[in-house]
């Protein structure tokens, strides 16, 4: 229930917009157009967990629980527990749900996708599902899933949001799961069902008739996510209102600044609670002068978090306080280490290590590699080479593509230092302690690119992941935080919510805090 | 039956194209291999990461993990045999997503091109003929602006002019989604869509045509054979169209030949602007998600069509001036 606290802000806006929805008569029918930016292969969120999966699929296929702003809420399943040794976790399923191909949704499907989809192929619940042994069926309406080591409630159920879609098992049985043509066209229990994409332009959702919540929802009748590469179009499209939303900073800060202003739109991190990340500043600690802790903590404090706070990222998002954003619960802490914003220290720190200026004022050089992961990332680096050379270190910028930015930082691990940002995803256990824990083979995108090896860590993290007693997980988490601020192996430098901004017809909008993944059942437009 | 000189020459030219063409693919297969990252980076990218037991299985299955020249003589090998592959971006036969975007290109192609040339070589023509004058400076500044505009640059003015301001053009795209037009009412619909790509993508061209027009015909203007005919007493516009004309285009068709190629590269950032799905656009994505099957498949299409397009300009060559000998 940490979800609550820690959404209280946010919560009063919401309650706010849904008092003025209410306000108004809801109005059926019609066509909500948004943007997307990149185009999607993989349509089935039981394959590819990735928030530009979900942003289109979540309107036709559901989870086994959704995230809200009032806390967890079952959605295929209604109700969790788990056994005393934590072996046994068991879902009631929702009875009266239909595939859109009219067949009954059961726990066979539940079964099957977890053994078939989740446990082997699906990114991220791989590892989450390692210890899965089997998922029984009971009865047709009960799904208990058996793992070999004990598997915090918690942990399941955070993930669930992301990782715990059904597919039909009947039409993917014997089939080749990877090759099945449902991926690309899915069906679900949703809201809306798949009705076309086209490739490099559109995919249209129709409305289900046959949707469990009740004959009145949903209440459009067809959802387009229109495939806009350029980001000056997009905005150009959202102004001439051919499009009616576009989240993840899917246009330029500047045009979302103009047009926020605007009237007609509204603009901001709301909806985006769940899909926080952390802007970061990363080490490779194969270089021997970044092995030093005193180098790292100098660099710390040769940043002036505030100043890129306002100028970056316009002032939305905060200074980050170790790898758990506050938006996590009760496994977040602020209670850690800081390094205040102090150039003579920084100096005082690299004299220390022994890297005194040479004559030409350059203590040492650094190749940094920027992830080209939008505005934000580019104007870091060039931040982060402006503040270096204010304490004497020279950096040099090394640009790439994506495939080109991973290849380097993960495989190759060719960089000094790296800044780029990482999404929390509900749960630390489910992608954020990869990064600190050791042993990952190189390659691994997201895993510990510094070459950071602490026992210590290592411990407090195989712990916490199958560690029943929440409060007793949570104290193992504020641990972690702790030690990865001591450590320093990265600088999670300021933590900021994604950015979304719609048209103001639009009703209900951002009403959960990953509204942009969730079914939007509920979305109506006021013409 | 004796062969006709045209179809010989023709057919010489694609047997000889075929070792350029095979190169022009191992080339490109090696070059794409040098980039940083693969597919399966690409998409580990996009998803926020995996373990590394899934992206081992990812790339053992799109065969990454054997050895370039190994995979290069396999794909070589489906190549031979017409098959490009499967695109593991859009999970679909390589093929297939080539011949849905081909057409777009197509048209927004022969559309810019079209127009280009055509008001390319009058404008430049008529600019000769009164040169040094007025009319003729404006021409020619308009060209030199046209000419130095990024098209980037001009599309994201006529999308902010016609579509927001005015709201008369749609912003991008190829047809209004969800109107499911036919007939003539889907023609007009993708008509409108092209209107600012193709204005955008021509203006550059037409420039180009322009200013070798204007040059070309001052030059021809000179020559012996139209003062003769002048001098016999030919009116200005059959010395124009019969002795000018054939003979200024001359430079203006090798151009023209040369550009189709360039044009395809102009349409990447055309059709990434206006969301237009063609090839351009679709070479884009592929490079960002090192989707190496189907760049190869536009590769291998575009050199097919360019060589196409430089036999076609060299038969037009021939019959523009009959001295030139095929061979």
């Amino acid at each position: 229930m940490g979800q609550l606290r820690l959404v209280g802000g946010a919560l009063g806006v919401a309650a706010a917009a849904l008092t003025a929805a209410h306000a108004q008569d809801v109005q059926r029918g019609g066509t909500v157009i948004v943007h997307v930016n990149a185009e999607q292969g993989v349509l089935n969120p039981a394959l590819r967990a990735s928030t530009g999966v979900y942003q289109i699929t979540g309107k036709f296929m559901e989870p086994l629980i959704e995230l809200t702003y009032e806390g967890y809420e079952g959605v295929l399943a209604t109700e969790w527990s788990s056994s005393a040794d934590g072996r046994e976790i068991s879902f009631t399923l929702r009875e009266g749900v239909n595939w859109h191909d009219g067949q009954p949704f059961t726990c066979e499907d539940v079964a099957f996708s977890a053994m078939n989809l989740w446990k082997p192929l699906l990114n991220y619940s791989s590892t989450l599902h390692a210890n899965l042994e089997a998922v029984d069926c009971p009865d047709p309406h009960r799904a208990v899933f058996r793992y070999s080591q004990p598997m915090p409630l918690e942990l399941i159920v955070a993930a669930m949001p992301d990782l715990g879609h059904p597919v039909p098992k009947h039409l993917y049985e014997g089939t080749d799961i990877l090759r099945n043509p449902h991926n690309q066209a899915p069906v679900g229990t949703g809201p809306f069902r798949f009705g076309e994409y086209e490739r490099g332009q559109y995919i249209i959702g129709l409305r289900n008739e046959d949707y469990w919540r009740g004959e009145e929802y949903p209440y459009l009748d067809r959802v387009i996510w229109r495939f806009i590469p350029d980001k000056a179009a997009a905005a150009a499209a959202l102004e001439a209102e051919e499009i009616m939303e576009s989240p993840f900073i899917g246009i330029s800060m500047e045009d979302m600044r103009r047009l926020g202003d605007d009237p007609r739109f509204d603009m901001g991190p709301q909806g985006f609670e769940a899909n926080t990340a952390h802007s970061t500043v990363e080490f490779n600690f194969r270089n021997p002068i970044l092995a030093d802790l005193r180098v790292r903590q100098a660099i710390y404090h040769a940043l002036d978090i505030d100043f890129a706070l306002q100028t970056i990222m316009r002032g939305y998002g905060q200074p980050g306080r170790g790898p758990i954003p506050s938006t996590g619960g009760e496994n977040y802490t602020d209670d850690v280490p800081t390094y205040a914003y102090d150039v003579e220290r920084a100096r005082q720190l690299l004299d220390e290590a022994g890297y005194a200026p040479g004559p030409d004022g350059i203590r040492f050089r650094l190749r940094h590699r920027p992830a080209p992961w939008g505005e934000y990332t580019q104007l870091w680096a060039e931040y982060f080479v402006q503040a270096m050379r204010e304490v004497g270190i020279a950096v040099e910028l090394v640009t790439n593509d994506a495939p080109g930015f991973l290849t380097g930082v993960y495989r190759d691990h060719d960089f000094d230092t790296a800044n780029g940002w990482h999404q929390f995803r509900s749960d630390p256990a489910v992608s954020t302690t990869v990064w600190l824990r050791s042993g990952a083979p190189a390659g691994t995108a997201w895993s510990n690119q510094f070459g950071y090896e602490s026992a210590e860590m290592d411990r407090l993290i195989d712990e916490a992941a199958q560690e029943l007693d929440p409060a007793r997980r949570a104290e193992l988490y504020h641990e972690v935080q702790r030690l990865a601020m001591t450590d320093l192996p990265v600088i999670f430098a300021i933590e900021h919510p994604f950015l979304g901004i719609s048209n103001r017809k639009l009703m209900n909008h951002h009403n959960t805090p990953r509204w942009d993944s969730s079914s939007w059942y509920d979305l109506w437009v006021a013409e | 039956m004796p062969i006709p000189p045209i179809l010989a020459y023709a057919a010489l030219r694609v047997v000889k194209a075929v070792p350029i063409l095979v190169l022009i693919m191992i080339g490109s297969f090696l070059l794409i291999k040098l980039a940083p990252g693969d597919t399966v980076d690409a998409l580990v990218g996009d998803m926020g990461g995996a373990d590394p037991a899934f992206v081992a299985r990812l790339r053992a299955e799109y065969g990454l993990d054997q050895p370039v020249l190994v995979q290069l003589w396999l794909y070589l090998g489906k190549l031979a045999r017409l098959d490009f592959g499967w695109s593991y971006v859009y999970e679909q036969p390589v093929l297939t997503v080539l011949t849905a975007r081909l057409g777009n290109t197509l048209l927004l192609m022969a559309s810019s091109l079209s127009i280009a040339f055509v008001f390319g070589v009058a404008l430049g023509a008529f600019a000769a003929r009164r040169a040094y004058s007025l009319t003729d400076n404006v021409i020619s500044t308009l060209g030199l602006v046209f000419y130095a505009m990024p098209s980037f640059f001009l599309s994201l003015l006529m999308i902010l002019l016609f579509s927001v301001t005015l709201g008369w053009l749609p912003v991008g795209g190829i047809r209004t989604i969800g109107a499911f037009n036919t007939g003539w009412a889907d023609v007009v619909d993708v008509a409108r869509h092209l209107v600012m790509p193709t204005a955008a993508l021509s203006l550059i061209y037409l420039a180009f045509y322009m200013r070798l027009m204007r040059t070309s015909v001052l030059e021809v203007s000179e020559l012996d054979f139209v003062r003769t005919a002048r001098a016999k007493g030919a009116g200005e516009t059959r010395l124009m169209v019969h002795h000018i004309m054939r003979n200024a285009l001359l430079p203006v068709i090798t151009l023209l030949g040369l550009q189709f190629s360039t044009v395809l590269g102009g349409s990447v950032i055309v059709e990434t602007i206006f969301s237009l799905p063609g090839l351009g656009q679709l070479a884009y994505t592929s490079v960002v998600k090192r989707d190496l099957n189907m760049l190869m498949g536009i590769i291998a299409l575009c050199s097919v069509v360019v060589v196409v397009v430089n036999i076609l300009t060299d038969l037009v060559y021939a019959w523009l001036d009959p001295r030139i000998e095929l061979k």
